[in-house]
């Protein structure tokens, strides 16, 4: 008699749950499915139905469902996960593909200040603590041999407003603030509008001097 | 007549026993030569040069990271493709040379990550020194100038190699070498690596 009961109780617990869209198939006795039903009507959405009973067991088979159409619940299970809406059996759906972006004449800063994005990939580049190999061209020693722009006074002034002669330390990891881009939509809809004339990299390093 | 009997029993002999010799010289020869080939071969393999933990643990991963380890068309570098010459007489004096690294392997002087890092820079100067004496023999093996295709290179990239791949038409040796400028492209580069380089004469 226990087993059954607990079977209701959590059959109700799944209807319960704002995920509960599936349909739950219990065998159960009568007198258990009289107790769900009035159960079920004070639910909402909940409906507890009598199937068709089985052979050879005259207990009766009970069609609990819920259709959930309460709208918060409704809308807490349309949100997808990174795998959109694809059971875990099932592939996910491929990725586009799409390539660090290359420009032959830099990408234009949106708002003054802004730190120069990459037009380059830097897929085989490395910062790490013996080295970045950013500075094998954007260096004060090779960028005139290598034509690359080279990094701003500013970035040889430590936190403690020291001037260094190289590089200062919370500026070496390039990529924290420059960053290489993709020919993509943006995940979220952004409205920003500059509003500074936009200026061409080059102009503004001279600008900056 | 009996000591020509003899004379003709003894040529006869040494005629043998000359044959045999040759016939048992030239198949021990080419056993042995086969054998000594064969062993240097393994020795030529990546499978041989990761066998020391000195080489899995440190390059072997940093390779990896690299295009010459995974790329578009699935064609890869192995160790000795860059670090043993590919004809005989090279492959035989680097390996000859390459006996100091079995007595530093036995010494143990670069056993550990941090030793390896400490001799880093050492080791590099080495290869790109190596390197730069062979004109990039072992990069060339598979890059060469005559079938480097600029209109499909960035256009930064066939600045660069467009007055080399002239003088390679030319039929002169090319002013600069491949590891002149391509240095780290396969391993990590040592701290210091750049003053150190243009110290030996190694960079520009």
């Amino acid at each position: 008699m226990k087993k059954p009961l607990l079977t209701i109780v959590g059959t109700l617990m799944l209807l319960q749950s704002p995920f509960a869209m599936a349909e739950e198939t219990v065998t159960i006795s009568l007198k258990d499915f009289n107790a769900l039903k009035s159960l079920c009507s004070s639910l909402k959405g909940a409906t507890a139905t009598m199937a068709t009973a089985p052979t050879r067991t005259k207990k009766p088979v009970v069609v609990a469902s819920s259709k959930a159409d309460t709208p918060d619940i409704g809308k807490a299970v349309k949100i997808a996960s990174l795998r959109g809406f694809h059971a875990l059996d099932k592939e996910a759906k491929e990725i586009e593909k799409k390539k660090q972006f290359k420009s032959g004449d830099g990408i234009k800063r949106n708002w003054e200040l802004q730190p120069p994005s990459i037009p380059h990939s830097i897929e085989k580049d490395r910062i790490t603590l013996k080295g970045n190999t950013c500075l094998k061209c954007h260096s004060k020693a090779n960028h005139e041999k290598e034509k690359a722009p080279v990094f701003s006074k500013s970035h040889y002034i430590t936190r403690n407003m020291k001037v260094l002669d190289k590089l200062s330390p919370r500026r070496y990891f390039c990529n924290q603030c420059h960053t290489p881009q993709a020919d993509v939509d943006p995940l979220v809809k952004n409205s920003f509008k500059s509003n500074t004339i936009k200026l061409d990299n080059r102009l503004m390093d001279k600008v900056e001097k | 007549m009996m000591q020509i009997k003899n004379l003709k029993s003894c040529q006869r002999m040494a005629g043998f026993f000359i044959k045999s010799t040759l016939l048992i010289g030239i198949v021990i020869g080419i056993i042995l030569w086969g054998g000594f080939n064969w062993t240097l071969e393994l020795t030529n393999t990546e499978q041989f040069c990761i066998s020391c933990h000195e080489m899995e643990e440190n390059v072997y991963q940093e390779l990896q990271e690299t295009v010459h380890w995974s790329n578009r068309t699935g064609v890869r570098a192995t160790c000795p493709d860059c670090h043993v010459p590919k004809d005989w007489s090279h492959k035989i004096i680097r390996k000859i040379q390459a006996s100091n690294e079995i007595f530093h392997k036995l010494m143990g002087t670069i056993d550990t990550p941090k030793k390896f890092e400490e001799h880093r820079l050492e080791l590099a100067l080495h290869e790109w020194k190596r390197m730069k004496d062979s004109n990039s023999r072992e990069c060339r093996n598979c890059h060469q100038f005559k079938s480097m295709d600029l209109e499909k290179q960035d256009e930064r990239s066939a600045k660069r190699h467009d007055p080399h791949v002239w003088e390679a038409m030319d039929g002169k040796t090319p002013s600069k070498t491949c590891i002149d400028c391509h240095k780290g492209i396969a391993h990590h580069l040592a701290k210091g690596w750049e003053e150190a380089a243009k110290k030996a004469g190694l960079q520009d």
